[in-house]
């Protein structure tokens, strides 16, 4: 690509460079418990997200079942833990145990539908990730239906657990953060995060990366060359589905609960899908702006636009516009005007800055 | 095999799938009251669906536009015409037939009014900057879902709406043990006449040979000096106003409606497109017959099964015929 060395590029690997500081000492820098969830949550949609770029960035095709592959992890795990108790052991079956229930799966739809338009493709995906998510609400024996599982993580992740104790038995304090099993749990997401993230920034900068992009650009043409389109398609549709199971079962180690809501939800997949846009398809790095800047709206935006409410309480129809409640109306809006002037997104239309084309 | 499917071909082909559909279903229930009573709700969803999903059909074999956000239209016809009715509540409420059927056509009016509007709408800000561009279509419209969604939530807010019906459609008629809604009736005949209506405009009219040669090759009618894109806005409206129709008679189906409804038909509305075949009437009323019946005869056998079945039953068909039973698209 062009823009290799431009300093576009350049600004957004520093954006990413400080992102990725800010997360590995972010409980240092910000010690609530809610900075904490909400740097979490962005470990994991980083991944979640990047994995979905792979495939509508990257590839060119266009699912909506990411959120099924994503439950289907968080359920292994969270269905593991409660009906074996809380272990490593457990972790292990459970997420294994999804990410093959994603790989089975992943691989029925793809070689059922990739084949045939994306436009069929998007359908048949909804339509799959629907059914998942009425079975997940039905089969309540094993799902827990609406109300979702809650269960204990494995012990070392428990905020009683002390990782160092000092003389009087207390647990050591490290510029003022105690260092406790909650600190351990961080630390498992993010690195399982950084990890994750690394292999897939790996996939697309080998050989492999530039024939997904080929066959975006030109199906017909990267089939003529000899590269069977169907079959990369397939993998790669599998790949991002392992990966999504693999941050759901780390989200469900997080949160020590799994239910619909924050898993499987259609809501999910509008945020997985708000994230790529914003964020920019086509780049690993717009996974990562995209993901940061849609949680921290998540948490902090609602209370932004709850005061604005009120300022404008006197006003009609605005109160109602501006209600917390609303704001994936205005994200919407801007989604909608992002596909239209920056279809890039954020990291694509800055990287362009300073490329010499 | 080849025998079978010959005979099958001189009987009407695909379109014995409902017939066969029913049949199977006669000997799996055993009862006949029951069954009559799930046919005809077979029957009145699927002409619902119909309504709900022909035009989605249409706007994708016309201009290769797939609109995520169509569903929209049919909360919004839903909501609509919920608050029309409710508006005229004295009227249904009467006693008089006259002013009942008033009321009920002041709701469907202006539900379809709406959905030319809100189509018109659609499809000249939000979809005609993307013609030709599968990806950002899909991301287009899914976002204006998105926005029609809180628009619907803000306005109408989120609790579940009651939707008043009027009195001569109430309670239902009694032939010997079996039970027929009188709705489920009226909901059936508004969809044939709604069918049978595009038919005969699609097949009869100038118009419909414009928009049938369109579907087949728009290139071609282009390079004959039509305006194909005039063609495809009332294409595009009347779609949109059909749905809206369609959410309107769900809703007076349902008698409860969320804003949630929409979402929920938008995987039907899908399943039957995709089963149906993209472009053809004929295919989305054979996929929205097929839907229904197997919906409710589920529904009765299996519970459990229900709903998983469109799925089984968009794989058995795909996996049959991978482009529909009908399409008009190549």
């Amino acid at each position: 690509m062009q823009h290799k060395s431009t300093y576009g590029t350049l600004a957004v690997k520093t954006a990413v460079l400080v992102i990725a500081a800010l997360l590995l000492f972010a409980p240092f820098l910000f010690q609530d418990v809610r900075a904490l969830e909400v740097a979490a949550r962005i470990c994991i949609f980083i991944v979640l997200v990047a994995s979905y770029d792979l495939l509508i960035g990257y590839t060119g095709i266009v699912s909506f079942a990411h959120t099924m592959f994503f439950g289907f992890g968080a359920y292994g795990a969270a269905i593991a833990l409660r009906q074996m108790g809380p272990g490593w052991d457990a972790v292990l079956l459970g997420g294994l145990a999804g990410v093959l229930v994603s790989l089975v799966v992943a691989t029925a739809v793809g070689l059922l539908s990739l084949r045939v338009k994306a436009i069929f493709f998007a359908m048949i995906t909804l339509a799959t990730a629907s059914v998942a998510l009425v079975l997940a609400s039905q089969l309540s024996q094993f799902t827990g239906g609406e109300d979702g599982i809650t269960y204990r993580a494995p012990d070392l992740f428990k905020t009683a657990t002390k990782l160092m104790v000092d003389e009087d038995g207390k647990v050591v304090r490290l510029f003022g953060v105690k260092l406790n099993g909650k600190l351990a749990a961080y630390y498992f997401v993010f690195f399982t995060s950084l990890a994750l993230f690394l292999l897939m920034l790996r996939v697309v900068a080998a050989p492999l990366g530039s024939v997904l992009k080929a066959i975006r650009e030109n199906e017909a043409r990267a089939e003529a060359i000899g590269y069977r389109v169907v079959a990369y398609r397939t993998f790669v549709f599998c790949l991002s589905a392992a990966v999504a199971s693999l941050a759901g079962t780390v989200y469900a180690i997080w949160l020590k609960y799994t239910g619909p809501d924050t898993t499987l939800s259609f809501a999910i997949m509008i945020d997985i899908l708000l994230m790529v846009v914003i964020g920019g398809m086509g780049t690993m790095w717009g996974a990562v702006v995209g993901a940061v800047l849609m949680v921290m709206a998540q948490y902090y935006l609602r209370d932004l636009m709850g005061a604005a409410a009120e300022a404008t309480a006197n006003i009609p129809l605005l109160p109602e516009l501006l209600n917390p409640d609303r704001w994936l109306f205005w994200l919407g809006i801007i989604f909608i005007l992002l596909v239209y002037f920056f279809p890039r997104g954020i990291t694509g239309t800055v990287m362009q800055k300073g490329a010499r084309s | 095999m080849d025998r079978i499917s010959d005979i099958m071909g001189r009987f009407g082909g695909v379109y014995l799938l409902p017939l066969i559909l029913a049949a199977l279903a006669f000997v799996l229930i055993g009862a006949p009251s029951s069954w009559a009573t799930l046919t005809v709700a077979g029957l009145a969803m699927g002409m619902m669906v119909f309504l709900m999903a022909s035009g989605l059909s249409l706007i994708f074999g016309l201009m290769d536009v797939l609109n995520f956000g169509h569903s929209a239209f049919v909360s919004f016809g839903a909501f609509v015409a919920a608050s029309v009715l409710a508006a005229l509540s004295g009227w249904l409420g009467a006693d008089n037939v006259l002013l009942n059927i008033a009321a009920l056509s002041l709701a469907i009016i202006a539900a379809m009014s709406f959905g030319l509007a809100a189509g018109w709408f659609f499809e000249t800000v939000i979809i005609r900057p993307v013609y030709h561009d599968h990806l950002r279509q899909i991301l287009i419209t899914m976002g204006a879902l998105i926005v029609s969604e809180q628009i619907i939530l803000a306005v109408w807010g989120g609790t579940p709406i009651t939707v008043l019906r009027p009195q001569f459609l109430e309670g239902a008629w009694i032939i010997g043990d079996v039970s027929i809604e009188i709705y489920r009736i009226f909901a059936f005949g508004l969809g044939l006449a709604a069918f049978v209506g595009l038919y005969l405009v699609l097949n009869r009219t100038r118009i419909g040979l414009l928009v049938r040669a369109g579907v087949e090759n728009r290139e071609m009618v282009e390079a004959l000096g039509f305006r194909i894109d005039r063609l495809f806005i009332g294409v595009f409206m009347v779609g949109s106003a059909l749905a809206a129709v369609g959410g309107a008679m769900w809703a007076g189906y349902e008698t409860l409606i969320t804003p949630a409804l929409g979402g929920e038909m938008m995987i039907v509305v899908f399943i039957v497109v995709i089963i149906g075949g993209l472009g053809s009437i004929e295919g989305t009323l054979l996929g929205a017959l097929l839907v229904g019946l197997t919906a409710n005869y589920v529904g009765f056998l299996a519970p459990k099964l229900a709903l998983a079945s469109n799925m089984i039953l968009m794989t058995a068909i795909l996996l049959w015929r991978p482009n529909g039973l009908r399409p008009a698209v190549k």
